[in-house]
């Protein structure tokens, strides 16, 4: 038995933008990609007991996500009546490995570029939930959406300097925490 | 005015930076400080790496429509 445990109430806010940039490079659909999320999270807790508490809560979830991400392409292959693609999917090494992103390429990256790209993407967002909260939300507003210093503060209702401060901090710990796990 | 700046204010400055929100005098003060502080040279060369390579792999976000979709539907699940 491990010591992880499970907050449900927490995943939406931790984990979907994770999840999220998970899925889409596999799904490349972003309706689907949704829905797929939000299975996740009620299949995650449905199974709730099953959890051991050896994985982290996060590998525990895209677990589950891995499994919804192959159901859609079987039973999209069965709806247009294709022959059933046969695909050895196993979890270490081939991870992302299917067919249909053998096709899908596009032509000025090569698959070893968008692979690297998702890998940093998921890594920026694994260190952000490292972050605390607050700060999280504002580093991603700030920096992944772009919205004005003006637009932050006010939602937040704190004043620029305020802003510069936790935007500091974040993107420090932000800088460690990518430099351990990927520079 | 001056020309040599705080640690602190180079380090603000170079945040903004990030952002395209300094001003050309507050970056040409930056850079002088940055030519004998050390220190701030090593902040500024990680938080500009940082900048590209959120550039480079574009994470993206959920809106917060759909999140908040994702939330009733899981607290629905977790009231049952």
């Amino acid at each position: 038995m491990g010591t992880e445990k499970l907050f449900p109430n927490t995943w939406v806010e931790r984990y979907a933008d994770y999840l999220y940039n998970y899925t889409i490079v596999r799904v490349n659909d972003h309706e689907v990609a949704q829905d797929l999320i939000s299975e996740t999270f009620l299949a995650g807790l449905k199974s709730k007991d099953n959890f051991k508490g050896e994985a982290s809560e996060r590998t525990w979830l895209i677990s589950i996500l891995k499994r919804k991400i192959i159901d859609h392409y079987r039973k999209r292959n069965s709806r247009k009546g294709k022959a059933e693609v046969r695909m050895s999917y196993s979890d270490q090494d081939a991870e992302g490995d299917w067919l249909e992103e053998r096709v899908k390429d596009p032509f000025d990256k090569t698959a070893e570029d968008v692979m690297q790209n998702e890998e940093l993407g998921l890594a920026i967002l694994g260190c952000m939930d490292k972050l605390n909260e607050k700060q999280a939300a504002i580093f991603k507003m700030k920096t992944i959406d772009s919205f004005d210093t003006e637009a932050i503060c006010n939602e937040f209702n704190i004043t620029p300097s305020n802003l510069w401060v936790i935007i500091h901090r974040a993107r420090k710990s932000m800088a460690d925490c990518l430099e351990t796990n990927w520079f | 005015m001056k020309v040599f700046i705080k640690c602190e204010e180079a380090n603000h400055t170079c945040d903004k930076t990030q952002y395209k929100e300094a001003s050309f005098w507050e970056k040409i003060k930056l850079n002088i400080h940055l030519i004998y502080c050390a220190a701030c040279r090593k902040y500024t060369a990680r938080n500009t790496k940082l900048t590209q390579v959120v550039d480079k792999s574009k994470p993206k976000t959920l809106g917060t429509e759909q999140k908040a979709k994702m939330e009733e539907a899981l607290q629905r699940e977790i009231s049952k």
